[in-house]
């Protein structure tokens, strides 16, 4: 009985504190590489700062995953979750459910950002979400490798690089039995998707469906793409590659057994890390060309958006205009190079000492090629799976590149049924 | 004969009353039980059907079209495919369950009868030994499946690096498919030689005592005495492992990613339809037929093999 009393007594007291002083809100963080810590230190700094508590929400690693369990969530009206972090792609496919950040945060504040980003944001006129970090497909390289086999500088064309792969990989393996030339995300999901666009349009093969609708993927371009690409695959890549998401080819680069790799910006901080085997020997290019194309990179990226269900919109709103602000997008830029979305933290001098490449690849970021999503609109995930399900098999062997990208079309033409 | 016929005609008619007072007493009793059924089992069927003949997106589901059996088999007047019957992708994905299915229920119900007759001698440490085959089946699936992919794994993991030098089992969904076979029966014999073990413990000794005296080998006494009376336990086993084989899920999820899962797995494939296409006409449609199919094969084995559940 006093037990009972006891406990009443106590949650009371916790009842009345929690009304009067602090709100908690729960911020879905993505786990790849340092996101969950970084994502957790700043959340803390903002709730040292208003005094309020951030829960968080750990997301599964694959983008693919990640959507489908926010989908049933935000189906569900659920208010479990306050803040989510929404892919570049996602805005078309869930606004209905984000609160319009357009009439809550000042214009100025909006306008800090880049352009196109924050239009990617923008769906019907409504700001779904707030830019929290840019991202864009880079190569990384070992430098000490490309020295040792006689090598300047990293390799312009798709071509250049298996060559120089091959040789590295075919030496290195006399010593090391792991080691490999090229990693990349090969695994059938949203970040083969990635990896594929840059090929086909650095192959100058088109970005699959144009901004008018019209499926394009069904050119010769687009199909010798696909071909160079299975060409790697047990070449001058592992055969495991086709399992590899983000962080298995991380993985295999850091641990000094692979001379290049295809990755997201945030794999550069981590390689620079005391734990990591090859700290000061890595070198950042824009990706290769294709014949007769140019280089091309795919946008990616995070926003942070407020779920209409949230029953703390306020609170949210102040979270994600703090971690989309220009202090903590510098924190993040220097500790995890997570691109910022704001134009001038790229003249910031203490960002450039840390990540010395974002200078010279600022094209890079602010060129980069975006996905069909905005064509697409709620069928886009239907468009990347249709779309890596048919690279997968080309690099499995399973069909060659003219085959695939006809049979692709046809595929397309299937998903956009009575239109998108 | 007059004086006689009414006893024998009131007995019956007095029984009968006492049978429908019963009938009606357990209809009442059975009532609660069946509310519960239908809101837990019944409801959610329903709106399965319902929703598998609409046009409708899993993020609004109120805004909905009618479409009939548009989500089965529709043709566009110019040509264009649209029912998820005409996708090549549930065909494989059908085809990938049906071998699965196959594969490992019979070497499942083959190890299993193997370790149960072992496990069912009598030795020092059987009681630990019982107990102790069953962890495989005991770890969440969730858990063994990632641990399998590890495993698998071509740069690193035991098998893929270790016995196979090198190779990716997992990167195709043909080569895929077998792999996940193995994980499958390494992880549920032990829980079919459990129950193939509840229907040996439960034949009579003194009848295998009887066998020795009239010198009938072990081999014979296995094939014309144990099986036979083992029949019944063994085919319950069998539906009970043929209807979670066809449901498969986990393992294809955690070790493929939700896109090639649904090349291997029926389920998978509803999955990746309702949830990461949010197609929830479609995916509704898909989880009817996968209803269909699995009725179908359990109403086909009942008549088969005349299998009695009590």
């Amino acid at each position: 009985m006093k037990k009972a009393i006891a406990i009443i007594g106590l949650t009371a007291v916790i009842a009345a504190n929690s009304q009067a002083a602090a709100v908690t809100v729960t911020l879905a963080c993505g786990a790849v590489g340092q996101e969950l810590e970084l994502c957790k230190a700043g959340a803390d700094r903002w709730a040292k700062k208003t005094g309020n508590t951030v829960k968080i929400f750990e997301s599964p690693n694959l983008t693919n995953d990640r959507l489908g369990l926010y989908q049933q969530q935000l189906a569900a009206k659920s208010s479990d979750i306050d803040v989510y972090q929404l892919d570049v792609v996602w805005p078309g496919l869930l606004s209905q459910h984000f609160v319009d950040l357009k009439t809550k945060v000042p214009a100025a504040e909006v306008n800090q950002h880049f352009k196109g980003i924050v239009a990617a944001n923008t769906v019907n006129g409504k700001l779904v979400a707030l830019p929290w970090f840019t991202d864009a497909g880079l190569l990384y390289y070992r430098t000490d490798l490309l020295t040792k086999y006689g090598y300047k500088t990293a390799p312009k064309t798709w071509a250049e690089m298996a060559a120089m792969a091959k040789k590295i990989q075919d030496g290195e393996q006399k010593t090391n039995k792991s080691f490999t030339g090229f990693v990349w995300q090969g695994k059938n999901y949203e970040g083969l998707t990635c990896n594929a666009l840059e090929w086909v349009v650095s192959f100058g093969g088109g970005t699959i469906i144009d901004d008018k609708g019209n499926v394009t993927i069904n050119n010769a371009r687009a199909a010798a793409a696909l071909d160079a690409a299975a060409s790697w695959v047990k070449s001058v890549s592992p055969a495991g590659v086709t399992t590899y998401g983000e962080e298995e080819a991380r993985g295999i680069f850091q641990s000094g057994n692979a001379a290049f790799m295809r990755n997201w910006p945030y794999a550069w901080a981590l390689g620079q890390g005391d734990d990591s085997k090859i700290k000061g020997k890595i070198g950042v290019a824009p990706l290769p060309s294709g014949t007769g194309g140019k280089p091309a990179a795919t946008l990616g990226g995070w926003q942070l958006g407020v779920s209409t269900y949230s029953k703390n919109q306020a609170t949210a709103i102040s979270l994600v205009r703090y971690l989309a602000g220009p202090e903590e997008q510098k924190i993040r830029a220097i500790e995890g190079t997570y691109n910022p979305t704001i134009e001038r933290l790229y003249k910031d001098q203490a960002i450039l000492k840390a990540n010395p490449f974002f200078g010279s690849l600022l094209s890079v970021f602010t060129n980069a090629v975006a996905r069909p999503s905005g064509p697409t609109k709620s069928k886009y995930n239907q468009v990347s799976q249709a779309f890596s399900s048919a690279v997968s098999d080309v690099l499995n062997g399973k069909s060659k590149g003219a085959a695939a990208v006809a049979k692709l079309s046809t595929d397309l033409a299937r998903i956009k049924g009575r239109g998108w | 004969m007059t004086t006689d016929a009414t006893p024998k005609l009131a007995a019956p008619i007095r029984r009968r009353g006492i049978e429908a007072a019963r009938a009606q007493q357990a209809l009442w009793l059975l009532l609660p039980t069946l509310i519960a059924i239908a809101l837990v089992a019944g409801y959610p069927l329903y709106r399965t059907i319902f929703f598998s003949l609409f046009d409708a997106n899993l993020t609004t589901p109120d805004e909905r079209t009618f479409l009939g059996i548009g989500n089965f088999w529709f043709t566009t007047a110019e040509g264009v495919q649209l029912g998820f019957l005409q996708d090549p992708k549930w065909w494989e994905a059908v085809k990938n369950t049906m071998l699965f299915t196959v594969v490992s229920v019979f070497l499942e119900t083959v190890f299993g009868m193997i370790i149960a007759l072992v496990v069912n001698t009598a030795f020092p440490g059987r009681a630990f030994l019982r107990t102790a085959m069953l962890v495989p089946w005991a770890i969440p699936t969730v858990v063994s499946a990632q641990m399998w992919g590890y495993m698998y794994n071509d740069s690193f993991g035991l098998i893929g690096r270790g016995l196979l030098g090198g190779q990716a089992l997992l990167a195709n969904t043909d080569s895929a498919i077998w792999a996940l076979i193995a994980v499958d029966v390494w992880k549920t014999t032990s829980f079919m030689a459990l129950l193939i073990l509840a229907g040996l413990q439960s034949l009579p000794t003194d009848m295998y005592e009887a066998a020795d005296m009239d010198g009938a080998t072990k081999w014979t006494q296995f094939w014309r005495m144990t099986l036979p009376l083992l029949r019944p336990a063994l085919l319950v086993a069998l539906v009970f492992r043929s209807l979670d084989a066809l449901r498969v899920f986990d393992v294809m999820y955690v070790m493929l990613g939700p896109v090639n899962a649904g090349s291997t797995s029926m389920t998978g494939y509803a999955r990746l339809q309702l949830i990461d296409n949010s197609l929830l006409g479609v995916g509704s449609a898909v989880s009817v037929a996968i209803f269909v199919i699995i009725m179908v094969i359990v109403v086909m084995y009942v008549t088969a093999f005349r299998v009695k559940f009590d």
